[in-house]
């Protein structure tokens, strides 16, 4: 049934992690943007502590979740992921990143990981201190063709070997240094079959041959850390290797890999709406100070600018909320979701950096200041149209499928 | 608790509903649209689905299935996906109908839904917009008095559908501030038809502009209560009705695209149209979440005024966007009649500017 209601416990989660947001992200949202490359230890303790048990704001921690499935109600795990991504957005995106998890890493091993791989990598994410995980695709010379990367991954013995270099690593610092987390590295173990001989390997903490080359500095997002890694004869066990080392002509192992993006694209979706919902909010604070009243039901015609943008604002902003709540139930409802995740990460990262930037402007001189953090939003907000596939490559996929054409065909 | 999907009956309706659309209002759409003339045998389908009239309360001899705001906007989208104007027609009595189901006193009811039951098709519509720069439905030109027990409306309307056939025609009109709305019979002293409206689009179905010169009507003629909720079922159903052109125009554009090549490949594979495509199906999508989270918010019985204007006005950019990109998408060719897409875009541009027009 078309329904727009959230689930009782969902809305509970939801209550919970705004006063999360407000309370505890909000007051130190602009110390830790100024404060680039420092990390709020003691808040990332908490968020450890408070989270490791409960909840999923990512993925990759299924396994820890009570056994919805025997309770008979259809799962919603991913529409509260959803929700909980956006509250936690609306606090702090750079925070919400920040956040110990096992991250995307965590979700391809979750995706593609056999038992045995989801208990040596995933357990450790239950206890003990903060962990991370993180995801290395990009490379200097590759972002969006991912099927071009060049770190080469060669067998020897029980052991791969790997070489090469990653960029715009989230969380790569705290994973491959900073803690016992893990990250997960997409490599070629045959660079003559093209997309079919890249394989993931999971490289964990400290393994020798994997440095930290730079974080980088960005124009927002400043909380997490975006690494450099370099492999040199980095040499991993064989069996770390998520999925089969057979270089098939199917391209199953990459589309395993890709369908990660299916669970994690609403996801960021979810998170720029977060960051979009605090300038709508501010902003409509402001105006209820200043007397601004929106009339919704007069023409557009006859509405002032500020009235039209605003309502322009409230609108796409909710249009991508319920692209992205479509695309994580879908994703409960066991649906192939492709489509609909690309049209949810596609819009979202679009109305984000729109909004943000309506916002700025809309409020003159006090957006544009640093003393308030609307500027802030609008540099977080950009980061959304472009990473887990950027606003050109989701309108891709959706181009693709809407026509039925492969990726041969529509290139 | 969340959901995106129909019940099995509300896709059984769709379904139906569709089909008519395919089979029977598409085939006539161009040749209705040229001639201005829709053929009765192609109405009196849709009424005998029961459209109108299923949801008449048993008392006043209907069917009594409860009124359903996502349900309509199921069944609008799809028949304006078949065509705009036709489905216009189609539904133009429910601007009767439904008001007077919500609002209307017994006798009103009794007098009004009993002649929407019978085996054919039967005329019905409303007056709300008017012939002047800076229409406002919260700021009527159009005005009722009270003189000595009888309500006298002096003003002027345009698009209001089938006006010459309907039996009475519900005009909307201001007292003081307040908005209201009368059940005028056609043939009251004072109401004029005047002329059948040449439009843009919108040809197939004829609209009229009414003039109403000291038109005097007993007080009983007078919907009471709040007409908010009315006009927020008509933004929701316009709303659903550009998204069903704007789907028309994608669906039709992408299978062009398909079809039609340039430079050795079909050009849907160049990312500039491909991409068009692409935007196209997202804002399509987009514009029907928020139409049918107004129309769920309506069901539940919640004020969905606001909800109901920001899909509305979504809607109205989407379809214009969408319905230029396709024809843009034919390049010369959707510029010609022979394709149905310049009439999408003819009707698409429409929607900014209708209020009031149709009802879920």
């Amino acid at each position: 049934m078309i329904d727009f209601s959230l689930s009782p416990a969902v809305q509970k989660n939801r209550d919970m992690m705004r006063s999360v947001a407000d309370g505890t992200m909000r007051p130190i949202s602009r110390e830790y943007d100024e404060r680039e490359h420092e990390k709020p230890t003691e808040w990332l303790n908490m968020m450890w502590n408070a989270t490791k048990n409960l909840v999923s704001f990512g993925d990759g921690k299924q396994k820890q979740e009570p056994q919805e499935k025997t309770d008979r109600r259809p799962s919603e795990r991913n529409v509260r992921s959803a929700v909980l991504v956006e509250e936690l957005s609306w606090g702090d995106v750079g925070l919400y990143l920040s956040i110990p998890h096992p991250g995307l890493g965590g979700a391809a091993v979750a995706a593609a990981g056999t038992p045995a791989q989801k208990e040596r990598f995933l357990a450790r994410f239950r206890d003990g201190e903060p962990k991370w995980g993180a995801m290395a695709i990009t490379e200097p010379g590759c972002g969006s063709d991912s099927a071009a990367v060049a770190t080469t991954a060669v067998q020897d013995g029980d052991q791969w070997v790997l070489n090469g270099t990653k960029i715009f690593c989230t969380s790569g610092l705290m994973a491959a240094e900073k803690s016992e987390g893990f990250v997960v590295v997409w490599a070629t173990i045959d660079k003559s079959a093209g997309r079919h001989g890249i394989k993931a390997f999971v490289v964990d903490h400290h393994t020798p041959g994997m440095t930290v080359a730079k974080i980088e500095d960005k124009m927002g997002i400043r909380v997490s850390d975006t690494a450099m890694l370099v492999f040199e004869d980095c040499r991993i066990p064989v069996d770390n290797l998520l999925g089969s080392a057979e270089v098939k002509k199917s391209t199953e192992g990459f589309k395993g890999v890709m369908a990660t993006f299916d669970a994690t694209r609403p996801l960021v979706a979810a998170s720029a709406i977060g960051v979009a919902r605090a300038a709508v909010d501010y902003v409509r604070d402001i105006f209820r100070r200043e007397d601004i009243t929106i009339r919704y039901t007069t023409p557009p015609t006859k509405l002032s600018t500020l009235e039209r943008d605003f309502m322009d604002m409230e609108a796409s902003l909710q249009a991508a909320r319920l692209l992205t709540w479509r695309a994580a139930w879908m994703l409960d409802q066991g649906r192939h979701n492709s489509l609909e995740a690309s049209m949810a990460k596609a819009k979202a990262g679009s109305v984000v950096t729109q909004v943000t930037q309506k916002a700025v402007e809309l409020l003159g001189p006090l957006g544009y200041s640093r003393k308030i953090l609307l500027e802030k939003w609008m540099r977080d907000a950009k980061i959304s149209d472009i990473y887990e596939g950027t606003q050109q490559i989701n309108l891709l996929i959706i181009a693709r499928r809407i026509l039925g054409y492969s990726s041969k065909e529509l290139n | 608790m969340l959901g995106f999907q129909p019940t099995e009956e509300q896709q059984l309706i769709r379904d139906t509903v569709a089909e008519l659309a395919r089979e029977q209002i598409r085939p006539v759409a161009h040749d209705a649209d040229e001639s201005g003339a829709i053929p009765g045998a192609v109405v009196q389908q849709a009424w005998e689905l029961g459209l109108v009239q299923s949801t008449i309360p048993e008392a006043y001899g209907g069917v009594g299935t409860p009124s359903s705001a996502v349900t309509g906007t199921l069944i609008c989208e799809e028949l304006a996906w078949g065509d705009l104007a036709i489905a216009l027609h189609m539904l133009a009595p429910q601007l009767v109908t439904y008001p007077v189901m919500t609002l209307g006193t017994h006798e009103q009811k009794q007098q009004i839904l009993s002649s929407y039951i019978g085996p054919n098709f039967t005329a019905g519509t409303a007056a709300l917009m008017e012939p002047r720069f800076g229409f406002d439905v919260n700021e009527l030109a159009t005005t009722a008095e009270r003189k000595s027990g009888d309500f006298v409306i002096n003003g002027r309307k345009c698009f209001v559908p089938l006006a010459e056939d309907a039996a009475q025609i519900l005009v909307y009109a201001r007292i003081g501030n307040d908005l209201s709305a009368f059940l005028v019979p056609r043939g009251t002293p004072g109401l004029n038809i005047t002329e059948r409206e040449k439009n843009m689009g919108l040809q197939a179905v004829a609209t009229y502009e009414l003039s109403l010169d000291d038109c005097r009507v007993p007080a009983p003629s007078q919907l009471q209560g709040d007409l908010q909720p009315v006009l927020n079922r008509s933004r929701v159903a316009l709303a659903t009705m550009a998204v069903g052109v704007a789907k028309a125009a994608y669906q039709y554009a992408r299978e062009y695209a398909k079809e039609r090549r340039a430079f050795g490949v079909a050009i849907a594979q160049k990312q500039a149209i491909a991409f068009m495509l692409a935007e196209m199906a997202m804002e399509i999508d987009a514009a029907r979440l928020l139409v049918w989270e107004a129309a769920w918010k309506i069901d539940a019985g919640e004020d969905a005024t606001r909800e109901a204007c920001l899909a509305k006005n979504y809607a109205a950019d989407m379809v214009l966007k969408v319905t230029d990109n396709a024809l843009q998408t034919l390049g010369g060719h959707g510029y010609i009649r022979d394709h149905p897409v310049e009439l999408w875009l003819r009707n698409g541009r429409g929607f900014s500017t209708f209020e009031g027009l149709a009802m879920v």
